[in-house]
């Protein structure tokens, strides 16, 4: 193919010597990836979900006897929910937030018809997803392991696991909920989600501690799950097999039904 | 389920601006949906460079670019990172500085796009679809909202795309747009083609010698319409860029001519038209709705 000139326009077509004039694949989930994990980072309200709350929740633990019983030490009780806490927050709230606007302001249809494409736009927020996960889990894991946190390290593989399980159900339910209400309601629902899973969704208290038939309905929930599932393998190294399937029916149920209602525009 | 199209039926070719003329909510867009496959039409065929553009993949998206008439663009991003991203979607980009100097984005690269006129995020939407160095390109109401300059700078780039062999498609509600910018116009109404040509044949039809005229003239916006005896009545189309319609006789254009002579009007630019676009289109919506 011919160098694009210097004028900055397209070449006329007459002069083309290659049909194709995309990025390879992987180079352009890769580009998107990184600007979405940019466009994360530099959100003052998604540092202060993904970070700042998940961190006074470490402490607010720590420092109250709310988890005492669960483990040895109040730090071992707390981090594991904690982390399942910053999954909620970047692959739910921040990211179905983010998709639900990109969506209002036509950004999602635009890309669409760049190389990169629908299913190119699902994976990049998906690797956004996961890149902020990582820098998390190095902020509120690092302040714990200073704070006194021993997690089991024969979870630490199965933790990594449900970690990746965890953001796949979450950013489904997130995605369903960007593709199918207006932002302002996107943004409503999936904060007001976040506060009350995080007070009574089993996430950072296991549901077992509520009363009734409670506990039973919230047994069932994702943030329970991933909750549980974190405890048991980071406190007694241990692999929660139910938990797992419980996150597996949401990942699919939510994705089956957001591939099936998601509206592009 | 609404049908929006109901016999839209339509060809753009290589190294022409092919444009959808039609009002607000005639299917205009919806049309260029269907052709850019970010709809999928329940019914009929649409091909773009030979493909089915709805389950085309991303070879066929690299040779298409396109501008949304809401802009598609991300408020909290500016212009030149979001240029550089949609570039690296593409093997072969266009030199991105060059077109956005071209371009005058250079000027406000540092402001997020939230913060932009709406001709600049216009001016920005236009180079995100160019970017890509693309053989097609589809750009929804391209002139909105531009003020006089930067509507000369994007006439002359569209102008330039189609010497260069490019496949042009645009939408407008704007009649001198569509008069200016095309070699073949599909007007559009109610979900259909109603009428098609280029501007030569579907302004010639009616036009007698003693067909009233039409003049189009650049000068200072916000000119106050003068009481006109002879001549139809002034309308100014977009900032600067008027029109008067109902010149019937020599002592017509007097007229205008001697109130810019009291006003101390030189304009920039004159154009007599004969019978225009518009008064082709008031035409057909009129036939079409005693039909």
């Amino acid at each position: 193919m011919v160098e694009p000139d210097r004028y900055g326009l397209p070449v006329a077509p007459a002069d083309r010597e290659t049909s194709t004039n995309a990025a390879p694949l992987a180079r352009r989930i890769l580009r998107h990836g990184r600007y979405e994990t940019a466009a994360m980072l530099g959100n003052g309200e998604q540092l202060v979900l993904a970070v700042v709350l998940p961190l006074l929740a470490l402490f607010g633990l720590t420092f109250t006897d709310i988890l005492d019983g669960i483990a040895e030490a109040r730090i071992d009780a707390a981090t594991p929910g904690v982390l399942a806490l910053c999954v909620m927050s970047t692959a739910f709230t921040g990211q179905g937030i983010s998709t639900g606007f990109d969506r209002r302001y036509g950004v999602l249809r635009f890309l669409a018809t760049t190389p990169l494409g629908r299913a190119g736009l699902i994976f990049g927020k998906a690797l956004a997803v996961l890149a902020v996960l990582v820098i998390q889990m190095v902020l509120v894991g690092g302040t714990a392991l200073i704070l006194g946190w021993r997690p089991d390290l024969a979870g630490a593989p199965i933790a990594v696991v449900l970690l990746v399980l965890g953001a796949a159900a979450f950013t489904s339910l997130g995605l369903l909920i960007a593709g199918t209400v207006r932002p302002e309601a996107t943004l409503a629902i999936t904060n007001l989600a976040w506060i009350l899973l995080a007070a009574g969704g089993g996430i950072l208290i296991p549901g077992s501690r509520l009363p009734g038939v409670l506990a039973d309905i919230v047994a069932v929930l994702p943030s329970s799950a991933l909750g549980d599932a974190l405890r048991d393998a980071l406190i007694g190294g241990t692999m929660n097999i139910g938990a797992c399937l419980i996150l597996l029916g949401w990942t699919i149920a939510a994705g089956l039904a957001a591939t099936r209602w998601f509206k592009w525009n | 389920m609404v049908r929006v199209l109901n016999g839209i039926s339509l060809t753009a070719h290589a190294g022409a601006v092919t444009t959808l003329l039609g009002s607000n909510g005639a299917g205009k867009s919806t049309t260029l949906g269907c052709a850019q496959g970010l709809l999928k039409p329940d019914g009929g065929t649409v091909r773009l460079l030979g493909q089915d553009p709805y389950s085309g993949g991303s070879t066929l998206r690299s040779r298409v670019g396109v501008m949304l008439q809401d802009g598609g663009l991300p408020p909290s991003v500016k212009p030149m990172a979001l240029l550089r991203h949609v570039e690296g979607m593409y093997s072969h980009p266009v030199n991105v500085d060059a077109l956005a100097q071209r371009l005058g984005i250079d000027s406000f690269a540092h402001t997020t796009i939230r913060r932009l006129s709406g001709g600049q995020r216009q001016r920005v939407g236009l180079a995100a679809a160019l970017v890509g160095n693309p053989e097609v390109v589809f750009l929804d109401e391209p002139s909105a909202g531009l003020d006089p300059q930067s509507r000369q700078t994007v006439f002359d780039l569209i102008a330039e795309l189609r010497e260069r062999g490019l496949c042009i498609v645009l939408t407008t509600h704007l009649m001198e747009d569509a008069q200016r910018l095309s070699d073949y116009v599909y007007i559009i109404d109610n979900g259909r083609n109603v009428a098609q040509g280029t501007v030569a044949e579907l302004t010639a039809e009616a036009t007698t010698a003693t067909d009233s005229r039409t003049l189009f003239f650049t000068a200072t916006p916000g000119l106050p319409a003068p009481e006109l005896r002879d001549a139809g009545s002034l309308v100014e189309e977009a900032a600067g860029q008027y029109r008067v319609d109902g010149i019937r006789s020599p002592a017509a254009l007097a007229e205008i001519t001697s109130w810019w002579a009291e006003r101390g009007i030189l304009p920039t630019s004159i154009t007599m038209e004969p019978k225009n676009l518009e008064d082709v289109f008031l035409d057909i919506a009129e036939g079409g709705a005693r039909g």
